[in-house]
């Protein structure tokens, strides 16, 4: 059952039918759901690059960091300073005036996006090459301070970043084809890693990394490797959320910690290491922090009210983010790939079953 | 000099209560090689169960205090048991990835229960505002009730580990644990004592933190626990005594750092992350070296 | 489960839908879980005082949408855009924080829906919008009223100024003050701290080596009261001078005797309203919630009353004709003062300076613009 292999052939064709058509119903979705669901539609390309990009190190390598939001905050301030009007920037800048060349550079989106990119790449690298040194949930924490220092420099660096006071007036660049765009190349990109030979000793480091470094394996450099593109999509993933949301600002609650866990949880939740399954956890995430506002709100039942419990919709994003952890540890897609061969597989398989 | 004496004085404080929290961190890192991210949400609880007691059972606030310390350790205790020992097997990314999520649950709970507006923590008596001075030293009562709190229960709890039977059994379970079992003790009842022990150090180092602080809030628990698994790790992670020594360097280098650098304010948190990641590096078994990393 | 939360609320829109029609919709964006939850629960109660009072417009209900936005940036944006797109308001009461009024107002702007902050004293929220408002005056304004009190009712030559660096708001005060005291002939020299510090002995003894007249502080109560303590049991006994982030019934429970001469700049006074509306309000609020309002109440309650008197003027419910007679306020009699708007969207209006006096917040005096 299920050992038919489908053909390369197939496979390229039925894929780039499943982009055309994806393509197509964002265009109607973008004509008909109205802006707000465009908006979080949008939303959901943005967290999704953001959660392929934390499950390349998390999953797939299988080294545990917790910085993520220290390079999606990089990026996010690159890009935005790229791009920022002059004008905008003479007048946020109250405190102390933009440096010398930011305050007379204002470029292009896309430019702005991969410079962003690179940047957040390079902060990896300084963050990456210090930290692999050490494993397991020593480098979890090891990335976590050092996503804090980022963050509270930022915070600081009044000159540059504007310090506390965050940047505004960010042009709403990010529309729901730049985000699904990138998306698609980082899909792409982080998919093919994923699948290559350089992939495949990243996935050995990940179930056994004393095994892989004795067949000669460079591990640190593969990891390293890995976690500076994971930084770059990072990166790329910021400078979105930012053309999106126009203002950012360093608080912790904003581009901190908290935004690590957020997309911590979109990660659990589609199965560590699995890029469809980051996919579908961030989709799943964006979805349901709007869908659950309905047990937030007071409901009113022919004349009965029920108070609406604040907060009550976090409380169930970590119910569920537990139950996983304990009950269902693969998440929705595990490890695997939500490719064709595997709809084939889980269809001739039910066939089977049946018989 | 007074300068100095007092920031001094400060330092210890603060150091005594990251010691207390450490403390936790550290017996749980010790057994079970697990980051127990939940931990400074456990103490916040312990704070919580505190002023509830307090104001609406009308206990007397000593009574309110022990009553709340004693909820924490079963808040611990059940932590572990449900979310924890299922995991004991699994690998260690995904026991931290589950304390990372009991975290978050404990703190969302928090909010739905007792609610996100942060309440005053005024139920202690006066007695503890009141100010000596000493040679231009100015001291609170509440000082001296903190530093005594935490000495007497760091000598408790190294004379638990080093002088009872159960804490041989602990030390011993740190080290290796099928031997441990092999030798007749219940491992299952020595870890759940150890989360008890550990939930209820924080709980006493979170309500005299409120106690200085007078204000709780249901995130209240996150900064001071993060300081004190990084006093933890200064101290060698798995090392009581470390813990201890970890966590008055730590509050020492805050308060001396602003003291003396006051421009340098906004970066405080950085040297204490600075220093997390210089000993990480070069350091990784910390000050106190308990056992070897990474066993092959 | 799934299903019927789905059932439910597919029978909600319908309710809604049925009932809508008489009424007219206004989005209330807050925070009402998460870090500054408090501040938004206090507006929402003065929102709630106006609706009791003025229920109606053209003789239609008001009806609130309250949307949360759990303290967070992100939500900020997409309750605002989900209040004008999915519940169809005309207009929204929001945000409180300025850094949510900055995400929330770009959305208000691009949909040409108008949105009334009651509480964003930050001046970049309204800058270079023409759709978003506030009912309060803006922080340079408040600086300079805290440098004006300083100098002509304290006689104050030399200030420090302690700066609360991880705050936007307390930076940009601190800013302003300066500023404007230096301008005036004072001596400034500066502090720093961050919020969640509890000891300020080190800043507080290099401040006192100034021997200033007044200490400036403009961060939250919390800090403050600690402060206050501190600096007094180190012999300090001149004047605290304070921003609006000073008010709270908690800076008195911390901070004890020691806040008693604690100056702050305010919006409002409980005790002391000025105008008709003020004291009607005062009353009404006493009578729903068993206490005295607070000042970001008075700034929800005028946030209501100016959306429902520019409704009036309009005598439409357009979004478009609503920010344009928001735009021509002129001398609108709310709890807190007179206000006018003028053409960046800005309030134009009179503050108060309070001093704690024996655990009470006292009317000092009033500063015009």
């Amino acid at each position: 059952m299920g050992t038919k292999r489908i053909s390369f052939k197939t496979n390229f064709i039925l894929t780039t039918v499943f982009v055309i058509g994806v393509g197509f119903l964002l265009l109607a979705a973008s004509h008909s759901v109205g802006d707000y669901w465009v908006r979080i539609i949008t939303l959901m390309a943005i967290y999704s690059i953001m959660a392929i990009s934390y499950t390349l190190v998390n999953g797939v390598t299988g080294i545990f960091s917790l910085g993520h939001a220290g390079f999606i905050a990089v990026g996010a301030y690159t890009a935005a300073l790229l791009t920022l009007p002059i004008q905008q920037k003479t007048m946020s800048f109250f405190i102390a005036p933009l440096i010398w060349p930011l305050n007379s550079i204002q470029m292009g989106f896309f430019p702005a996006t991969i410079i962003a990119g690179l940047v957040a790449a390079f902060a990896a690298f300084l963050v990456g090459y210090p930290s692999l040194r050490v494993t397991g949930d020593y480098f979890a924490i090891a990335t976590l301070a050092f996503a804090e220092i980022i963050r509270i420099v930022i915070q600081n660096s009044y000159s540059i970043t504007n310090g506390s006071l965050g940047l505004k007036g960010i042009p709403p660049y990010t529309n729901i084809w730049w985000a699904w765009g990138w998306l698609l190349v980082t899909i792409i990109v982080i998919g093919s890693l994923k699948f290559s030979s350089y992939g495949r000793a990243l996935r050995a480091m990940s179930e056994d990394t004393v095994a892989a470094g004795a067949m000669g394996i460079n591990v640190f450099k593969h990891q390293l490797m890995s976690f500076v593109v994971s930084g770059f999509f990072a990166g790329i993933g910021g400078a979105l959320y930012a053309h999106w949301l126009t203002t950012i600002d360093p608080r912790p609650t904003s581009l901190g910690i908290m935004l690590t866990f957020f997309v911590l949880i979109m990660i659990v939740i589609g199965g560590l290491g699995s890029i469809s399954g980051a996919v579908l956890g961030a989709i799943f995430f964006a979805f349901a922090a709007q869908w659950l506002r309905i047990v937030e709100s007071p409901m009113n039942f022919f004349g009965i009210t029920i108070p609406g419990i604040p907060g009550m919709s976090m409380l169930i994003f970590a119910t569920v983010f537990i139950l996983i952890m304990l009950f269902w540890r693969r998440g929705i897609m595990g490890k695997d790939e939500l490719s064709w061969q595997y709809i084939y597989d889980h269809f001739a398989k039910k066939a089977g079953d049946q018989d | 000099m007074s300068h100095l004496a007092q920031n001094l004085i400060n330092g210890t404080l603060l150091g005594g209560l990251y010691a207390l929290i450490a403390i936790g961190y550290t017996m749980v890192y010790g057994i079970l090689r697990l980051i127990n991210f939940a931990h400074g949400d456990i103490l916040m609880w312990g704070v919580y169960f505190a002023l509830y007691m307090v104001i609406a059972l009308s206990m007397p606030w000593w009574l309110g205090f022990i009553v709340g310390i004693v909820l924490a350790g079963l808040l611990g205790f059940s932590v572990e048991k449900v979310a924890y020992r299922p995991l004991r097997n699994a690998p260690r990314i995904s026991a931290l990835i589950t304390a990372i999520g009991i975290s978050f649950f404990l703190e969302s709970l928090a909010v739905v229960v007792f609610g996100g507006i942060p309440k005053s923590f005024n139920i202690y008596p006066k007695f503890f505002n009141k100010i000596v001075i000493f040679n231009h030293l100015r001291i609170q009562m509440l000082t001296f009730f903190i530093l005594g709190v935490t000495f007497v229960l760091l000598f408790g709890v190294l004379w638990l580990l080093y002088r009872t039977k159960t804490g041989t059994a602990m030390r011993a379970i740190a080290t290796d644990i099928p031997t441990t079992s092999l030798m007749g003790a219940n491992v299952d009842n020595i870890i759940s004592l150890t989360f008890i022990i550990g939930s209820m150090l924080a709980a006493t180092s979170g309500i005299m933190w409120a106690m200085r602080y007078p204000q709780v809030q249901p995130y209240m628990g996150f900064v001071p626990g993060l300081k004190a698994f990084i006093a933890a790790v200064i101290g060698g992670i798995g090392s009581v005594p470390g813990a201890v020594v970890g966590g008055f360097i730590l509050g020492m280098t805050e308060i001396l750092v602003v003291g003396f650098f006051p421009n340098l304010a906004g970066y405080r948190d950085v040297f204490a992350y600075v220093i997390l990641i210089v000993l990480l590096m070069f350091r990784p078994t910390g000050i106190f070296t308990v056992y070897s990393e990474q066993k092959v | 489960m799934k299903k019927a939360l789905l059932l439910i609320s597919i029978a909600l829109l319908m309710v809604s839908v049925m009932f809508g029609a008489e009424s007219v919709k206004i989005g209330v964006a807050f925070p009402m879980t998460g870090g500054i939850a408090a501040f938004g629960q206090m507006t929402l109660n003065g929102v709630k005082v106006a609706q009791s009072l003025y229920p109606t417009v053209l003789g239609k209900k008001i009806e609130l949408i309250v949307a949360d936005n759990r303290s967070d940036k992100t939500e900020a944006a997409n309750v605002v855009s989900r209040l004008i797109d999915y519940n169809h308001v005309v207009a929204i009461i929001g945000e409180i924080a300025s850094s949510h009024s900055l995400a929330g107002g770009s959305i208000a702007e691009k949909k040409h829906v108008p949105m009334l902050s009651p509480a964003s004293t930050n001046p970049l929220v309204t800058q270079g919008k023409h759709y978003v408002f506030r009912a309060c005056f803006i922080d340079p304004f408040q600086g300079h009223v805290a440098a004006v009190f300083a100098h002509n009712y304290l006689k104050a030559k030399t200030a420090v100024v302690f700066t609360d660096v991880v705050q936007d708001y307390s930076v940009g005060l601190a800013n302003f003050f300066i500023k404007d005291f230096t301008a005036m002939g004072g001596k400034v020299y500066r502090e720093f701290y961050q919020s969640g510090d509890q000891d300020f002995s080190a800043q507080l003894t290099d401040a006192l080596g100034k021997h200033p007249d007044v200490i400036y502080v403009p961060g939250y109560y919390p800090e403050i009261a600690l402060m206050a303590r501190q600096a007094r049991q180190l012999g300090y006994t001149g004047p605290f001078l304070a921003g609006d982030g000073a008010e709270a019934p908690e800076l008195v429970k911390i901070g004890g005797d020691a806040v008693n001469g604690v100056y702050y700049t305010s919006h409002f006074n409980a005790d002391a309203p000025f105008t008709k509306i003020g004291k009607e309000f005062v009353a009404k609020y006493k009578e729903m919630y068993k206490e005295s309002p607070s000042a970001l109440a008075a700034l929800g309650f005028d946030a209501y009353l100016l959306l429902r008197n520019a409704i009036q003027r309009a005598n439409s419910t357009n979004p478009e004709k609503i920010a344009e007679a928001l735009r021509n306020t002129k001398h609108f009699e709310g709890a807190t003062g007179y206000i006018t708007i003028d053409k960046y969207g800005n309030t134009i209006k009179s503050a108060v300076v309070n001093v704690v006096k024996n655990g009470k917040f006292t009317y000092v005096t009033t500063i015009n613009p």
